[in-house]
C-alpha cells in the first residue's frame, strides 16, 4: 500500500527493514551458539532498533497527523509494512541468520555510503550514523559466511542450504519501488544500479572465498515493499504488537 | 615453608586487607570456594538472560525494547567477565558450562520463576537486580583481586538496571487500573523469591563462617537481607504499592523493619529443581549449547585452516 507521500514511503521501507530485522535478531537473545555471538546478535539488533527509531521519528514528522514512532512500529496492519521479505524471514538456524544478515549488510553498506550525500539533510545525517554501524555488521556477517562456508563439512552444508533457500529473497532490496524511483529522480536516494553492481561484486567475492555455489535460478521474490508479505509475517506482528493491541493508547 | 606456615601467612594478608592475585599461593579450599561462587555467579547472569529475553520481542514500545535488550546484553557481558575471573583460578569456561548444562553447577534460584507480564520486567529490575546489587556491592571488597575488580564494573551497570526496572514500575503505577494491577501482581510474585536470593539464614549457612574469615564474603546473608528490606520499603511506598507481608513493620528498638518468615520449604524445593521453570531454563541452555556446537566447531576449524595458510 503506498501513500501519497513518496518520501514517507521511502523512509518507511528502511525503517521497517530495520525494525523487522531487529525483531528477528532479538529472538536469538539468550540462545546464541556462544556468549560472544549472542552479544554480537544483540548488538546488531540494538543498532537496528536505534536506526528504526530515528527513521520513524522522521516519518512521524512527515506524516504530520500526530503519530509517534510507536504508532508506526506497533499499530499498523500487515499491508502497511514495507520491509523486504528477506528481513522477516525466520531465523531457522545460525546459518540462515548469518546469510540473511549478509544479504542485508551487503546492500546497506553501499546504499548508506551514498545516502550520506542525499539532498535530504535529515536522511543524510541518519545515514552517516548508520553507515558506521553497518560497516561493523558487514564485516561480522561476511566473516561468518566465510567461516561457515570454509569451516567443517557440516557448516558448509548448512550455509549452502541457507543460500539455496534465501537466494530468491536477496534481490528485492535493489529493485526500486515506485516511491524509491521518485526519490532517485529527486536525488534523495542514490542510483540503485550502481549499488546493485557493487553489491553483486561483494556477494560473489565472499561466496568464492567461502567455497559456496551461487544458485542458478535467477528468479527473485518481491512484494514486501508494496505491503505483500510472507505467511510468517502475521505471526511476527502478533507477537511484537501484543502489548499495544491488548492495552491501546497507554504510556509504558 | 610448610602448608601451615603458608596458610598463616595467607590469613595475615587477608586480615591486612591485601588483595589475593591469580598467581599468589592460596589454600586449595579458598580456590575451590571461589571457583564455585564465581562460576555460579556467571551462570546466574547467563540463565538470567532467559526470563527477560522472554519479553524482548513483546516489549510495549521501541524505547523499552532497546533498553531491555541493552540490559540483557550487559548480563551476557557480566557472564563473560565472571567466567574470565574464574579462569584466572585455573579452570576452563567450557568445563564450567558443561557443569551448568549437566545440572552439577547451580545458578541463582530466582531465575526459576517465570516472567509472566510486562510488569515482571520492572519487578525483576527493581527487586531481583536490587537484591543482587546488595550482594555485589559487598563483593567489590572481596579478597580475590580479579573477582573484586569484575564486581566494580558489574555494579555500575547493575545500578542502572535497577533504576530502569523501577522506572517501568513507576510508569505502571501512574497508569490505568490494568497497569496498576499488573504492577502490584508482579511485586507480589517477586518479593519473597527476592528475599530468598540472600541465601539461608546465617545459622543454617554452612560455608558462611569460613568465607567471612577469608573475606570472600564480607557481609552475612541476614544482614544483607535486612539492608535490602529497609531500602525497598520506602521505594515501594513511592510506587503506592504494597509488599505481600502483613508482618512487615518498623521496629524502633532495632532501627530496622521486622518482616515475616521466609518459606524455606519453597526455597529448598526450587533449589532441588522443582521450581516452575527449572527444567525450561536448563533445557534452553542445553539447546543453545547443543545447537551451537557445529558453529563453534566451524569457527575452530576455519581458524586452523587460516593459520595453516598464513604459515
Amino acid at each position: 500500500m503506498s501513500s501519497a507521500n513518496p518520501l514517507l514511503d521511502f523512509v518507511l521501507i528502511h525503517a521497517d527493514n530495520s525494525l523487522i530485522l531487529s525483531q528477528r535478531l532479538s529472538e536469538w537473545c539468550g540462545h546464541g551458539p556462544v556468549l560472544e555471538q549472542d552479544m554480537a546478535l544483540t548488538n546488531i539488533a540494538l543498532d537496528h532498533i536505534g536506526r528504526a527509531r530515528l527513521l520513524y521519528q522522521y516519518a512521524a514528522e512527515l506524516d504530520g497527523t500526530g503519530k509517534t514512532e510507536d504508532d508506526f512500529a506497533f499499530v499498523r496492519d500487515e499491508l502497511d509494512y514495507k520491509n523486504v521479505l528477506l528481513a522477516e524471514y525466520p531465523n531457522v538456524d545460525f546459518a540462515y541468520t548469518i546469510l540473511r544478515q549478509f544479504f542485508m549488510d551487503s546492500f546497506y553498506i553501499d546504499f548508506l555510503d551514498k545516502m550520506v550525500l542525499s539532498t535530504d539533510t535529515r536522511l543524510s545525517q541518519i545515514a552517516n550514523k548508520s553507515l558506521k554501524e553497518t560497516q561493523y555488521h558487514y564485516k561480522w556477517s561476511k566473516d561468518w559466511v566465510i567461516r561457515l562456508g570454509d569451516g567443517t563439512e557440516v557448516s558448509h552444508q548448512k550455509i549452502q542450504t541457507a543460500l539455496n533457500r534465501l537466494w530468491e529473497y536477496h534481490g528485492e532490496l535493489v529493485v526500486p519501488s515506485d516511491a524509491e524511483k521518485i526519490m532517485i529522480a529527486q536525488k534523495i536516494a542514490p542510483d540503485f544500479e550502481e549499488i546493485k553492481a557493487l553489491r553483486t561484486q561483494r556477494i560473489l567475492e565472499t561466496f568464492a572465498e567461502a567455497n559456496l555455489t551461487t544458485p542458478s535460478n535467477p528468479w527473485q521474490q518481491s512484494g514486501g515493499k508494496k505491503g505483500y508479505h510472507s505467511e510468517h509475517f502475521g505471526f511476527l506482528l502478533t507477537e511484537m504488537q501484543f502489548m499495544q493491541r491488548a492495552y491501546p493508547g497507554l504510556d509504558w | 615453608m610448610t602448608t601451615e606456615e603458608l596458610e598463616k601467612k595467607f590469613q595475615e594478608r587477608i586480615d591486612a586487607e591485601e588483595k589475593i592475585e591469580a598467581k599468589d599461593w592460596m589454600p586449595a579450599d579458598y580456590r575451590k570456594t571461589l571457583i564455585r561462587q564465581i562460576s555460579q555467579h556467571a551462570h546466574s547472569e547467563v540463565v538470567g538472560m532467559l526470563p527477560e529475553g522472554n519479553w524482548v520481542t513483546r516489549a510495549p514500545n521501541l524505547k523499552r525494547k532497546a533498553i531491555l535488550l541493552a540490559k540483557i546484553q550487559d548480563e551476557a557481558g557480566h557472564g563473560l567477565y565472571l567466567y574470565s575471573a574464574a579462569e584466572t583460578l585455573g579452570v576452563e569456561r567450557t568445563d564450567l558450562i558443561d557443569d551448568l548444562n549437566s545440572g552439577k553447577a547451580k545458578y541463582s534460584s530466582i531465575f526459576n520463576y517465570p516472567a509472566l507480564t510486562w510488569a515482571d520486567m520492572g519487578a525483576v529490575g527493581w527487586l531481583v537486580d536490587g537484591a543482587a546489587i546488595m550482594n555485589q556491592v559487598a563483593l567489590c571488597r572481596t579478597s580475590y583481586g580479579p573477582y573484586a575488580r569484575a564486581m566494580v564494573r558489574i555494579c555500575k551497570e547493575e545500578s542502572f538496571h535497577q533504576r530502569q526496572g523501577y522506572d517501568i514500575l513507576l510508569t505502571l503505577s501512574k497508569g490505568n487500573d490494568a497497569q496498576k494491577r499488573m504492577c502490584q501482581d508482579a511485586i507480589n510474585r517477586w518479593w519473597w523469591p527476592s528475599l530468598m536470593m540472600f541465601g539461608p539464614p546465617d545459622a543454617n549457612s554452612p560455608h558462611s563462617a569460613q568465607s567471612l574469615k577469608w573475606k570472600i564474603k564480607r557481609v552475612s546473608n541476614d544482614e544483607l537481607r535486612q539492608r535490602f528490606v529497609d531500602m525497598t520499603i520506602p521505594q515501594c511506598n513511592i510506587l503506592g504499592m504494597t509488599l505481600p507481608d502483613p508482618k512487615l513493620v518498623w521496629n524502633q528498638d532495632r532501627g530496622h523493619h521486622d518482616f515475616g518468615e521466609i518459606d524455606w520449604v519453597e526455597f529448598n524445593n526450587v533449589l532441588k529443581g522443582n521450581g516452575p521453570c527449572n527444567k525450561e531454563r536448563l533445557e534452553a541452555r542445553l539447546n543453545a549449547h547443543n545447537e551451537g556446537a557445529w558453529v563453534r566447531e566451524a569457527a575452530m576449524v576455519h581458524a586452523e585452516k587460516r593459520a595453516r595458510k598464513i604459515a
